[in-house]
């Protein structure tokens, strides 16, 4: 599935902001054999004093901007074609989940697909007893690794309600979770605690969704801003399967990736450290559509 | 018994009767057969020779200078923390050169190993892409950061000073029990040590061949500016500030170094360069000595919750524009759980065993290490895997009631270490009576430098408080000892000060950061705030003594004044001051490595006069005379800083602040108290707080007015409590301010400050009226935010 995409991200101040630096991941991701960007820009305005375009440790495109300060809005503008060719697993290669330990102790690797980042706490994230136990009570004998993040995905969805003014970016999943709502980035990192608290390897995956839904199928959530989802370690064999708890769905070709990373905070779409003397305004736009 | 053994007349006899090591472990001063090992035999002849008394008294003289010397640490409990007096324990620990140099070889090669396993986990992972290292374990630990791999860093090394805890095992050999990697602390106490050490022992030490520390300071420092980006690129040392446990040392060493004390707001990246932000604009930095954990250094990429980093530092090292020492991500080698791996890593890595051994230590992440831990459990103590403390620093983790130990190792095995339950060797101690042993920890530092690692030789050791040779932790009431390796020769007595070669140079003085400008100008005014409060408050209660109505138009019009400045007359003025004080206080701990040891002393002395008074309500003459008190206190803090303080930059915003804010409390004092509805008796107060009574009387024959006050207080310029005076003062230090030196074009603080100047030079009593003084007030507070948008932004 082809797909052009916009979107555009504008902060304005009120009074002047000052001297600030950002870490924008916005550009989607070329994934072999998923995913390929053609073509994609990201222009930022007014024009940063410094910008410097990299990879991160995960393998995520990173554009790093300066601004000496004085400015009363910023506006980040992306545009990008991406074909996206994922698809769901069609087997369920994972072994049992009571394996998934000895697999993981014999994966020798510290590269960024290596799951042993995705076990414990991170930046955002710390297991917490609640989250184990929810998890543990969707388990039932004889469940594959991959019958466990489904299970775990679908039971989340139906506890759950998607509210997108429930929570704001710096809700603790925690306190999301004991209120049962909250937007696609409540969703997904609840289930990464969970997963990890079970010992599964699960970390976060940001992109879009594509914003017209096709003949006869319903529109899907969170596809009228960026979105987020979970990606989950089902073994050596299976390898990652990501998981849409907010549509209860494997993320397939209506799912475009742009970061991964352990949770929101290495993939939060712009990062920064600004001097400002009141809170900013922000306002996010998305389109993504589908070319056939 | 070994005792029967000595001459009755031998003086060290005396001084060891009743010092019983614990049967079983080692001992520093006496051998299995309780002889006095030959090392020490001449310090405790030496000690043996003195009265309890005398000792007592060198022990003291200890402890005086580290107080004098404003040694401290930091203390934290339940949720607040103080200052507490550096516990220094006055009898060294002396150690003979051979053994020293078992110690140091050791060391190097730890060192090296530590270098050569950071540089993999940074670079190509093969230690655990072939299997040397469990991938859980690197992966799991928080001080591995992600953003820092694959970055080289500048000047090719990741470690360049490092510390090592070492403990003594029964048969008498070393052991490492932690590894210092990320921002190790102590090597400034140990100057300390040593200093306060050599002065109880001052008719001693000098002769008894103990190595100087100070070599090992001098190459470092030399190392650290031979790996700078050039000459006018800068060596400063980062901290996290007044609030960290260990910042006196950080003051100390910048001090002793002559380097700059940096927090992290002090800096800004630009175009991938640290800049440090100064009064005369940004300045490069290209060598950081971090005293700041890693994590908090860049809260950009690394930990977005610090407010103590600089945004974009660590992109700043990926482009090899700055050293840092130690490279961020360095605590990665802290863990305790990579002690169970270093004899495999150092074959791995080195092909060679390790020389000096550190404490057994079991991950149980794994099953066969998990299967003897359970069984050897009474020879163990657990502690969390990834934590960087010592064992006898932590309570293991709770194991749940009932739950099996085997069934616990198996639930969170990979959290958690077996370590053999070791003992340490004890010294001796001085109880005030008698010498005690004490468990006992050596800290050693390492330096590196163009010639390979320097080992500090000696100065610091841990103490324990009871002979538990299992309980060290400072914290909780320990001491620190200094530490002498002693040679058979005598050593050659080094300074800091390096042979002379060519001609002498007076060199540039370090650049001043905004942030101290700006402390040192509030410490200016904060004082002159309280030497206000307390002059308004010694003539409203000198006016109470004569008269038994407090309700008296001259005594309201100063009540109602002094409210005006936060103050009530009906409250104990103590806490008043106090509170006063403690903001100046707050000021000058920002700036302790650009401040004196005697100007600190003096606001600290100060500071415990006002709190001497208590929070009784003294009224009157009573009052007054305490107040007299307090004002000389004062004086003695600004002689110091007016009459010994180096004129750089500093002492200028320091001296800009007083003068500022003197000339606006004598505005507004005479606003108030010259003013035509004035009570009778303002214009003799008015000059009674300007302290300029014998000179009113002088050259005022004739009665007390309003013009010959105006003359005296506002516009004579050889009177220093005059508006005019401090003005002089004003302007002639904001035209030696960088960028504002004098002739065209003006800068707008430049120009508003010849403005008000020139008005009050030409002003005569008459003109400057009530309305004319509060102008100037506004005058002065304008000038004050101009010098803070001009060099604190």
């Amino acid at each position: 599935m082809l797909y052009d995409i916009g979107l555009t991200i504008d902060y304005t101040y009120d009074p002047a902001s000052g001297a600030g630096r950002h870490l924008l991941r916005l550009m989607p991701a070329t994934l072999a054999g998923h995913q390929r960007l053609i073509a994609g820009r990201l222009s930022v305005d007014p024009a940063p004093q410094e910008r410097r375009d990299g990879r991160d440790f995960w393998g995520n495109a990173v554009t790093e901007i300066a601004f000496r300060g004085g400015h009363e809005r910023e506006r980040f503008r992306l545009t990008a074609r991406v074909d996206c060719t994922a698809k769901a697993p069609e087997l369920d290669l994972s072994p049992p989940i009571e394996r998934l330990a000895k697999e993981l102790a014999e994966v020798r690797s510290l590269g960024p697909g290596a799951p042993h980042h995705f076990l414990g706490p991170s930046g955002r994230l710390r297991p917490w007893a609640e989250a184990t136990a929810y998890a543990r009570a969707q388990l039932q004998p004889g469940m594959t690794t991959l019958a466990v993040v489904e299970a775990v995905g679908q039971a989340l969805h139906r506890d759950m309600t998607f509210d997108a003014e429930a929570t704001t970016v710096d809700t603790d999943p925690a306190e999301a979770f004991a209120r049962r709502e909250g937007v696609c980035q409540d969703f997904s990192q609840i289930m990464i605690a969970a997963l990890r608290g079970l010992g599964v390897p699960a970390g976060y995956v940001s992109g879009f969704l594509r914003t017209t839904p096709p003949e006869g199928r319903e529109r899907l959530a969170g596809a009228d801003a960026m979105h987020a989802w979970v990606r989950a370690w089902c073994g050596i064999e299976a390898g990652w399967v990501a998981y849409d708890p907010t549509n209860a769905v494997l993320a397939a070709t209506d799912h475009v990736v742009v970061a991964t990373g352990r949770d929101y905070e290495d993939v939060a779409p712009v990062r920064g450290v600004l001097r400002i003397a009141a809170a900013a305004q922000t306002r996010q736009e998305v389109d993504v559509i589908p070319l056939g | 018994m070994a005792e029967a053994a000595r001459p009755a007349d031998d003086p060290a006899a005396a001084l060891l009767r009743g010092y019983a090591p614990v049967s079983g472990i080692a001992d520093e001063l006496m051998d299995a057969e309780g002889r006095v090992r030959p090392v020490w035999h001449p310090f405790v002849s030496y000690l043996g020779g003195q009265s309890r008394e005398e000792i007592a008294t060198r022990v003291a003289r200890g402890d005086q200078y580290l107080r004098d010397a404003g040694v401290f640490t930091r203390l934290y409990a339940d949720g607040g923390s103080t200052e507490r007096a550096w516990p220094l324990s006055a009898v060294p620990v002396i150690l003979h050169e051979s053994d020293w140099a078992e110690i140091t070889t050791g060391l190097r090669q730890r060192a090296d190993l530590l270098e050569a396993v950071v540089r993999d986990l940074y670079g190509p992972g093969r230690l655990v892409t072939e299997g040397h290292l469990p991938a859980a374990l690197v992966a799991g630990n928080p001080e591995w950061l992600r953003p820092l791999v694959g970055v080289e860093p500048r000047g090719g090394h990741f470690l360049h000073f490092v510390a090592f805890e070492l403990g003594r095992s029964p048969d008498g050999s070393w052991f490492v029990l932690g590894d210092r990697t990320q921002a190790p602390s102590g090597a400034g106490f140990a100057l300390e040590n040593r200093v306060a050490t050599s002065r109880v022992f001052s008719d001693f030490y000098p002769e008894a061949n103990v190595e100087r520390l100070a070599p090992f300071f001098r190459r470092f420092r030399d190392a650290l500016n031979g790996m700078r980006g050039g000459e006018d690129s800068r060596v400063a040392i980062l901290t996290p500030g007044p609030m960290t446990d260990t910042y006196y040392e950080h003051a100390y060493i910048a001090r002793y170094l002559g380097f700059m004390l940096l927090e992290g707001e002090d800096m800004m990246v630009e175009n991938g360069r640290v800049m440090v932000r100064t009064v005369a604009g940004p300045k490069p930095v290209s060598v950081l000595w971090r005293r700041l954990d890693s994590a908090f250094a860049d809260p950009l990429e690394l930990d977005p919750a610090s407010h103590l980093g600089t945004a974009g530092m660590v992109g700043a090292l990926r482009g090899g524009q700055v050293a840092m020492v130690n490279a961020l991500g360095s605590g990665v080698l802290e863990a305790r759980a990579l002690m169970a791996f270093m004899p495999r890593l150092c074959r791995a890595l080195r092909g060679e065993p390790l020389k000096l051994s550190n404490i057994a230590t079991w991950w149980c992440g794994q099953a066969a290490e998990r299967g003897y831990v359970a069984r050897h459990a009474e020879r163990m103590k657990f502690g969390p895997a990834l934590s960087n403390r010592l064992f006898f620093e932590e309570q293991a983790p709770a194991r749940r009631e009932g739950e099996a130990l085997a069934d616990w190792l198996e639930a969170r095995g990979a959290a958690l270490v077996g370590q053999e339950a070791v003992t340490l060797s004890t010294t001796p101690a001085w109880d005030g009576t008698r010498l005690v042993p004490r468990p006992m920890s050596l800290r050693v530092f390492l330096a590196r430098t163009p010639e390979g690692w320097a080992v500090m030789p000696g100065g610091y050791a841990r103490i324990g408080r009871h002979a538990d040779t299992a309980a060290v932790a400072m914290q909780s009431g320990g001491s620190v000892a200094d530490v002498w390796v002693v040679a058979d020769e005598p050593v050659a007595a080094e300074t800091m000060v390096p042979p002379t070669t060519g001609p002498f140079r007076r060199t540039e003085l370090s650049v001043l950061p905004a942030r101290a400008a700006d402390n040192l100008f509030w410490l200016g005014r904060y004082v002159e705030r309280v030497e206000t409060v307390v002059r308004l408050l010694r003539a409203y209660h000198l006016r109470l003594a004569e008269t038994d109505r407090g309700d008296q138009p001259l005594l309201t019009a100063l009540a109602d004044f002094l409210d005006l400045h936060g103050v009530s007359v009906d409250e104990p003025f103590a806490a008043v001051i106090a509170a006063r004080l403690a903001s100046a206080r707050g000021c000058a701990a920002q700036v302790r490595d650009r401040f004196s040891i005697d100007g600190w002393a003096a606001l600290g002395d100060l500071a415990e006069k006002v709190a001497d008074l208590g929070i009784e309500t003294r009224k009157g003459d009573d009052a007054a005379r305490v107040l007299g008190l307090v004002l000389r206190r004062i004086a003695g803090f600004s002689g110091l800083v007016h009459e010994n303080m180096y004129r750089f930059t500093g002492w200028r915003f320091l001296t800009l602040g007083r003068a500022l804010e003197r000339a606006n409390a004598m505005a507004w004092t005479l606003a108030v108290f010259a003013d035509a509805a004035a009570p009778e008796g303002a214009l003799d107060l008015a000059v009674e707080v300007g302290d300029s009574l014998m000179t009113h009387r002088r050259r005022y024959a004739v009665a007390t007015t309003r013009e010959t006050v105006i003359d005296l207080l506002a516009l004579d310029d050889r009177n220093p409590r005059s508006i005019l005076y401090q003005f002089d003062l004003v302007r002639d230090q904001v035209g030696r301010l960088p960028g504002n030196e004098p002739g065209p074009p003006l800068t707008p603080l430049a120009r508003r400050v010849l403005e008000v100047h020139t008005g009050l030079a030409v002003a005569t009593p008459e003109a400057l009226t009530t309305a004319e003084l509060l102008a100037l007030r506004q005058a002065m507070a304008e000038v004050a935010s101009l010098v803070t948008a001009s060099y604190f932004g």
